[in-house]
């Protein structure tokens, strides 16, 4: 049963990533009130998700320090609504948190993007991130065959990162073209870091075939996937895999933003310079304003807790480190772009919402997502569209014009709570 | 905290070492998390709590996220309720 814990705060920060560490511990470091909440078990985001039995990442364990020594609350859960502006409703392990804040940073990340294609659906095709979350989580790759596909920089970090852990990687295939890739190098050298970590992955995927112009267009198996056929520079090749670890880049998870009104242009969060939204007491850093990677979520999350307690000359020290990795912000969007061809990837009998089971051809009948939620159930499932979403987004250009709370499943009495916190108190 | 967590996958019991998650164990057993609306077996897809393909009943509680669930010891995992 849950137990309603009530607390206030002069900053509340959503997300225990590179932002949100960055943001809360600035922000706690001039001796406010600074809550923190993340629904993992630990800080650090996606970015900085520790492998079993490893140490934390050193970066990671350096913020976790910061928050600690500047008295920063860190508390497990996840925000699911806003019973009125200024305070947010969290569900933790066995609390609802009610959180009442006077600033409010939304450091939310970003999630993979998912495109459907015949297949899609079986058991051992995951995300690429998803898949390293899932080994750093436990599950042994030893031996196994893995093919990475999709798009992003992501693809090679997880392909390293699972061939480490003793994954044979059968292939890379990465839908940009050769010629976006080499821009891409080419705007990397301006960030002497990322030279260096390219090299090094380099390095360890030498032997690992990488293909650009290449995407995954069918997959196959009984209980689980056996084979992925593969559209490799415009020829067709099957290969058989244990795995698929498939993801097309990055989306930001803006349903909290929308959910709270801020105001959204090209499917980010808007931000000015010191990361405030349209609405004065709510700042956003990180993956929400703009995929962008870590030092720029770092960098964005400072500025919004520094600007979060009123300490704005502070903050305008960090602009020109921000505006040095805009061009990156840049390069990755265009780098990385998804060609139109994939608009024909699924089929249409292919699975495009997961959670209900809706088909690409009963979609097709309809021309918005809020006409195909309403008559196939698409996007209604416990994933809220998260999946879906960006997936039809691209395929069918439609736009998810609302969020309703709750904007993540929350438990009966979660809402029976917030149904009480609503009525007003005798 | 104990070098091995025994935990039971669908009344099979499979050890794993402290910090698996719950989906981890599941996928170890060659199991599926759980069996779509259609009928087909599903496995985690995302890895961090936003798809719930990997939900399953964790001592009890149904639906959990069961990538976001560490496992311990004794724990009983189901995913064919």
């Amino acid at each position: 049963m849950n137990s309603l814990l009530r607390q206030e705060f002069d900053v509340l920060v959503v997300g225990g990533g590179p932002a949100g560490m960055a943001a809360a511990a600035r922000a706690a470091e001039c001796g406010l009130g600074v809550g923190i909440i993340d629904d993992n078990a630990t800080l650090g985001g996606q970015i900085w998700r520790s492998s079993l039995g490893a140490a934390p990442e050193p970066e990671s364990l350096n913020w976790t320090e910061r928050l600690r020594l500047a008295g920063a609350e860190v508390l497990r859960g996840r925000v699911f609504q806003q019973p009125e502006p200024g305070v947010l409703l969290a569900e933790g392990e066995d609390k609802l948190y009610a959180l009442k804040f006077e600033k409010l940073v939304l450091a939310t990340g970003a999630r993979e993007r998912f495109l459907p294609f015949p297949g899609w659906t079986l058991p051992n095709l995951m995300g690429a991130g998803g898949m390293q979350a899932m080994v750093k989580g436990g599950l042994s790759v030893k031996g196994k065959r893995v093919v990475v596909a999709g798009s992003g920089p992501l693809l090679l970090a997880v392909a390293a990162y699972l061939r480490r852990h003793g994954a044979q990687i059968v292939m890379i295939c990465e839908q940009a073209t050769w010629s976006s890739l080499a821009r891409f190098g080419l705007a990397l050298l301006r960030q002497p870091g990322k030279v260096a970590q390219g090299i090094q992955l380099k390095k360890e995927l030498a032997a690992v075939p990488f293909s650009a112009n290449s995407w995954p267009v069918a997959a196959s198996g009984k209980a689980a996937i056996e084979r992925v056929t593969v559209s490799r520079n415009g020829r067709m090749e099957e290969i058989r895999c244990d795995y698929l670890a498939c993801g097309f880049h990055l989306v930001p998870n803006i349903e909290l933003p929308l959910l709270l009104g801020c105001e959204i242009e090209n499917g980010c969060v808007r931000a000015d310079v010191l990361q405030r939204t349209s609405i004065a007491s709510i700042f956003c850093a990180g993956e929400p304003t703009g995929i962008g990677g870590v030092e720029l979520a770092l960098i964005e999350g400072q500025i919004a807790g520094l600007a979060a307690t009123g300490r704005d000359s502070e903050a305008q020290k960090l602009f020109r480190q921000r505006e040095k990795l805009r061009p990156f912000v840049r390069a990755l969007d265009r780098a990385f772009r998804l060609r139109p061809q994939l608009r024909s990837l699924p089929s249409p009998e292919t699975i495009v919402c997961r959670c209900e089971d809706v088909r690409y051809s009963s979609l097709r009948e309809h021309t918005s997502w809020q006409g195909a939620k309403l008559q196939t159930r698409c996007g209604m499932g416990p994933c809220q569209g998260r999946v879906c979403g960006p997936a039809t987004n691209f395929l069918l250009q439609w736009d998810p014009e609302s969020v309703r709370p709750p904007v993540f499943p929350a438990r009966v009495e979660s809402l029976a709570f917030m149904q009480n916190l609503a009525e007003p108190r005798a | 905290m104990p070098d091995q967590l025994r935990v039971t996958v669908n009344g099979t019991e499979i050890v794993v070492p402290p910090g698996t998650t719950v989906a981890a164990a599941i996928v170890l057993a060659g199991q599926a998390c759980r069996t779509s609306v259609g009928g087909e077996p599903r496995g985690p897809l995302c890895g961090m709590g936003i798809c719930y393909e990997c939900r399953a009943a964790i001592d009890g509680s149904p639906h959990r996220p069961s990538c976001q669930v560490l496992c311990a010891h004794g724990m009983e995992i189901r995913t064919d309720e």
